[in-house]
């Protein structure tokens, strides 16, 4: 019978079992950011305990940076505080820090993949649920919380239960104008906030064999609102290219090495699944979430759903989505008019999502009424969009050109929704008050839908931009 | 061992509702701090207290439910970020174990992991436990996690538990971290196998 890449990925890094039943398992990369890792730090020093294996763990601060003005002393004192914090814990803890200075500093999931820290095979942990992004190149890959994080870096190690996994296909041929988070913002309509409970999701099929790694990343990053804690995507040609070259890959020979070995943990043919599901990709409309989470999804060309249609188990959390939204059921979703419009994050803020939007935006103005917003998710995705000068288009559009970081995605920096501003977004998540405003509102759409809701002024379909 | 847990009887406080994310029992601009200490004052925050700051009808305002060690949910109940300031958040203000229809995995795990146990009923079963705890405030509940059941009033009901957190409250051994280090040499062991580890 053959095996999952999962199978084999954790089988190899199964320390033990533990009394309880869970696996000691052994984490191959572990990525820190300055949220959720003082008090792990912390932990450690109470304990009198050292980093295990400091090499393997790496740092870098997104969450809580200004995207304007990154001077410091940052001029949010708890910011300050907590940039100080994950300086002195990766000093005192020799761990390699990513700060401005070096060139590299971005969102956790974005600096990973392109310095090529992140690679098949790996068991990747980070105290952040879009962990699940680093999937994408076959590894697998995790959100963990704090006490767990202290876990990580005193042993290297940390205790899970095993997850079954589900395969997702996605045949057929995408539209043009439907891109990755078209894709999986459908999939998690379709199977739901809660379907991946207990679940790696393994996604394959033509379109997602098709992907760069860049799209692949965007899937893999929201395996978590669909309730999966593991998203992944077999390794093939294209991962093995992307990872070419870079800083932290192996080079040469042990790079062919590598290559071969990395292939090998594809899931087998005959490799057994708990459950599959299989879409078509070609019915993928360009999506909008519009309500408070991502399942609650809609093409954009449909309306808005009736809640007296709605199947039994989602009327409720419905009718709270109407509630506080005041959006009217029935009515088309590109009715719904525009404020903020946030590019970047975890999720799209890469540099092919970043040229996606520019195309859109090129040569057009952004309607009066938004206020809208480019973040790179990286000072690298910074470095190179200029390079091709996608920072002027969209400057010469009135679009604002950030600097790396988290920004709108969760309101912990000064860049947030304010009253009942709308906004369209880039990024994973529209839960109530999610970007810093207890009663904003958030559209989740790809990079491209976001930047053409913003020159129209309110929820319009990109494939009219594009063709 | 002082870190057993087997039981947990108190007041419990109801707070109803689906998907209730880990952004909605912790809001993101509570998780600007470098120690978890004072955040259980935070938990709930913007459901308890609109914009100006005035309070809310949320069961965590209600003086009734004040000294409630038992947090009764619905499904899928701390979905979203991984944030360990939200299971933290109501350990500290007084929670001992939460029951509900489902949990998010992450926040699950999180929970077991800072001592406080989630155990999840059937839905008809968690939705009368949350209408008798609505229906006679301030009344007790217990949760046994050795027979796993819950008791309220006269009634009993099979609540479950995963079994590995079961075992690691009944044995007093969810903190970790002297768990996993006792297997130092097999840490090593296991990392000299891993062909990434050594190229």
């Amino acid at each position: 019978m053959g095996k999952t890449l999962f199978d084999k990925v954790w089988d190899m890094h199964a320390v033990r079992e533990l009394p309880s039943g869970q696996t000691q398992l052994f984490i191959g990369l572990h990525l820190l950011h300055e949220v959720t890792s003082p008090q792990a730090f912390q932990m450690l020093r109470e304990k009198g305990l050292k980093c295990a294996y400091p090499h393997r763990t790496f740092a870098t601060v997104d969450h809580i940076v200004p995207t304007e003005c990154q001077d410091r002393p940052f001029a949010d004192d708890l910011a300050e505080e907590m940039m100080q914090a994950i300086e002195n814990n990766t000093k005192e803890f020799d761990v390699k820090f990513f700060n401005f200075a070096t060139g590299q500093q971005g969102v956790i999931h974005v600096i990973a993949p392109e310095l090529g820290l992140t690679q098949p095979g790996m068991t990747v942990a980070c105290g952040d649920s879009h962990t699940a992004t680093h999937g994408a190149f076959g590894a697998i890959s995790f959100g963990v919380g704090t006490t767990q994080i202290r876990d990580i870096l005193a042993t290297q190690t940390m205790a899970f239960n095993r997850l079954k996994v589900r395969r997702i296909q996605v045949n057929g041929q995408l539209q043009k104008g439907v891109y990755a988070k078209d894709v999986i913002l459908h999939i998690i309509r379709k199977l739901g906030v809660n379907g991946g409970l207990g679940f790696a999701y393994e996604f394959g099929g033509d379109v997602i064999d098709r992907m760069s790694m860049e799209e692949r990343l965007t899937i893999c990053n929201m395996a978590i609102e669909g309730g999966a804690r593991v998203g992944y995507i077999n390794p093939d040609k294209t991962t093995v290219e992307y990872l070419r070259n870079k800083p932290y890959a192996p080079k040469g020979k042990d790079f062919d090495k590598a290559s071969e070995w990395w292939l090998s943990l594809a899931s087998d043919q005959d490799a057994v699944y708990a459950d599959e599901v299989s879409f078509d990709g070609s019915g993928i409309e360009p999506a909008v979430a519009w309500g408070i989470n991502p399942a609650q999804t809609v093409g954009v060309s449909e309306s808005l759903p009736q809640p007296e249609e709605a199947p039994e188990e989602s009327k409720a959390i419905l009718n709270e989505a109407y509630q506080y939204t005041s959006y009217e059921p029935g009515k088309p979703v590109t009715n719904i008019p525009v404020d903020v419009a946030f590019i970047g994050s975890c999720t799209n803020g890469r540099l092919s999502d970043l040229r996606d939007a520019a195309q859109v935006v090129k040569g057009r103005k952004k309607a009066k009424s938004v206020k809208a917003i480019v973040v790179p998710g990286s000072q690298q995705v910074l470095r190179e969009a200029e390079k091709e000068g996608l920072h002027n288009i969209f400057m010469e559009a009135g679009f604002e050109w950030r600097k790396a970081g988290c920004s709108m995605c969760l309101a912990m920096n000064p860049d947030k929704l304010s009253g009942r501003q709308i906004s369209a977004s880039s990024s994973n998540r529209n839960f109530i008050g999610r970007q810093g405003s207890p009663v904003g509102r958030t559209m989740l759409m790809s990079a491209a839908m976001v930047a053409a809701a913003a020159i129209e002024g309110h929820v319009t379909d990109v494939r009219k931009f594009v063709d | 061992m002082n870190n057993i847990i087997n039981k947990i009887r108190g007041k419990a406080v109801p707070v109803a509702g689906n998907d209730i994310d880990t952004d909605r029992i912790m809001p993101a601009r509570y998780l600007r701090c470098v120690t978890f200490e004072k955040i259980g004052q935070y938990t709930f925050q913007d459901e308890r207290f609109d914009e100006k700051g005035k309070p809310k009808d949320h069961p965590f305002n209600d003086p009734v439910y004040q000294d409630a060690r038992v947090l009764v949910v619905g499904k899928n109940f701390g979905c979203g970020s991984s944030r360990e300031h939200a299971p933290q958040g109501i350990l500290r203000w007084g929670i001992q174990a939460i029951i509900g229809e489902s949990f998010a995995e992450i926040f699950a795990g999180n929970c077991t992991s800072i001592g406080l146990p989630v155990v999840t009923a059937g839905e008809s079963a968690t939705a009368k436990i949350m209408a008798y705890v609505r229906q006679n405030p301030g009344a007790e509940v217990e949760v046994d996690l050795e027979k796993k059941n819950v008791s309220y009033g006269d009634t009993t009901v099979n609540v479950d538990i995963k079994e590995s957190s079961q075992k690691m409250f009944l044995e007093g051994t969810w903190d970790s971290a002297a768990t996993l280090m006792s297997a130092k040499d097999k840490i090593a062991e296991t990392a000299n196998k891993i062909p990434y580890l050594n190229w």
